[in-house]
């Protein structure tokens, strides 16, 4: 009984007494050892796939399959588009991302389901409207895409998967998003602070 | 050498999209419980007053780089066979600049997005409409820069290669560097969190 509340107190569900509600959220982990817990992610698909994590690769599958599926002429005429979506039928690992993907989007439910974290609201600072921060993540949302896809990654496929290979174009990548996010953090800074 | 086991043929393709769901599910649960959720969270890294961004890639980066490094040292792990992206100099430098503008726009990276969209973030739900739109722009304007995504390109190039230095050598300065670096934000971050 001891082990078993335990463990789940370890996941987060709080424990009930002290006139606590049961739905308050927990604090997060600490960031070394969530840090730990991502890099033994990262360490298990090296070992059992021979491959990192990856993000962005399964957003440009997703538009080139859509593309594709919508326009295929459009579609053939493209290089982009059309070789993306050679690769999606000639290499399964595309899809991989796709799926991985998706389990992103459960175990960060389940994360944050246990902890009572789940909650529908919009994170921006006090000083912008809902509308200026969704212009806001849009734009910077396009731009994220953009230098993703000429970097070939992101910061899960480049600068964390590439970080721990010792890969030179991923330290480089992982070092210019820095320059650029503090080049550019004062201009949205009323976004945020 | 049995690792890694997908390429040494221990499992088709079928298993291998089962593993891709739970090492997904492994990778969004960590990023939530570290609140990489969150994009106020997230960009505090820009601006000093949480570093978290930093502190939990650069442990989950020494983590995986240690883990790599012992793996292929005792013969278990093959590091030929593991995939590495190729190179490319510029595109990858001004990918990064490029990104960081966005970043700090949007206050979450592609990963990210996905555990802020079903933790109930909506601020998500558009960078990813964003993002969608801004890949599918790169496309349409490939044609415009396709001369410069292959230029400058090195292959396989990592820092044991690229300096001739020995790869266990290179691992020590990196953590070196890593703690150095978690010395020093956890002081940036003390010094700017009562501001």
């Amino acid at each position: 009984m001891d082990t078993a509340t335990k463990k789940i107190s370890f996941l987060g569900t709080k424990q009930i007494g002290k006139g606590k509600s049961i739905s308050t959220p927990q604090p997060y982990w600490n960031p070394y050892v969530a840090g730990v817990g991502l890099g033994l992610v990262l360490l298990a698909a090296f070992v059992i796939m021979g491959r990192g994590l990856g993000a962005s690769g399964a957003f440009s599958t997703v538009v080139s399959t859509g593309v594709n599926a919508i326009a295929p002429s459009f579609g053939e005429k493209n290089e982009f588009f059309s070789t993306y979506s050679d690769q999606v039928s000639a290499n399964p690992l595309k899809d991989w991302y796709v799926i991985e993907v998706i389990g992103i989007l459960i175990g960060g439910f389940i994360s944050g389901f246990l902890a009572h974290r789940f909650k529908k609201t919009v994170d921006k600072g006090r000083n912008i409207s809902v509308r200026g921060r969704f212009t806001y993540a849009f734009i910077g949302g396009a731009i994220m895409g953009i230098g993703a896809k000429l970097a070939r990654g992101c910061t899960s496929g480049q600068a964390l998967t590439g970080g721990a290979q010792l890969n030179v174009g991923s330290w480089l990548f992982m070092i210019f998003i820095f320059i650029g996010g503090y080049a550019a953090a004062y201009f949205v800074r009323r976004q945020w602070i | 050498m049995s690792a890694p086991f997908f390429i040494h043929g221990f499992f088709g393709d079928g298993t291998s999209l089962l593993i891709a769901v739970i090492i997904g599910i492994f990778f969004g649960f960590f990023l939530e419980r570290g609140g990489l959720g969150n994009a106020t969270k997230l960009v505090g890294q820009f601006y000093f007053y949480d570093m978290t961004v930093f502190k939990m890639m650069f442990t989950a980066i020494i983590t995986a780089m240690l883990g790599l490094f012992w793996l292929s040292y005792f013969g278990f792990l093959d590091l030929s066979l593991v995939y590495l992206i190729p190179t490319y100099i510029l595109p990858q430098i001004v990918g990064g600049f490029i990104f960081g503008i966005g970043f700090v726009m949007g206050g979450l990276c592609p990963g990210t997005s996905c555990v802020a969209l079903t933790t109930g973030r909506i601020d998500s739900f558009i960078l990813i409409l964003g993002m969608i739109f801004g890949v599918f722009v790169f496309g349409e304007a490939f044609p415009l820069i396709r001369n410069f995504y292959y230029s400058t390109p090195m292959g396989n190039a990592t820092f044991p290669r690229l300096l001739n230095a020995s790869y266990g050598t290179l691992v020590f300065v990196v953590v070196i560097i890593a703690i150095v670096g978690f010395v020093g934000v956890e002081k940036i971050e003390k010094k700017f969190a009562n501001k």
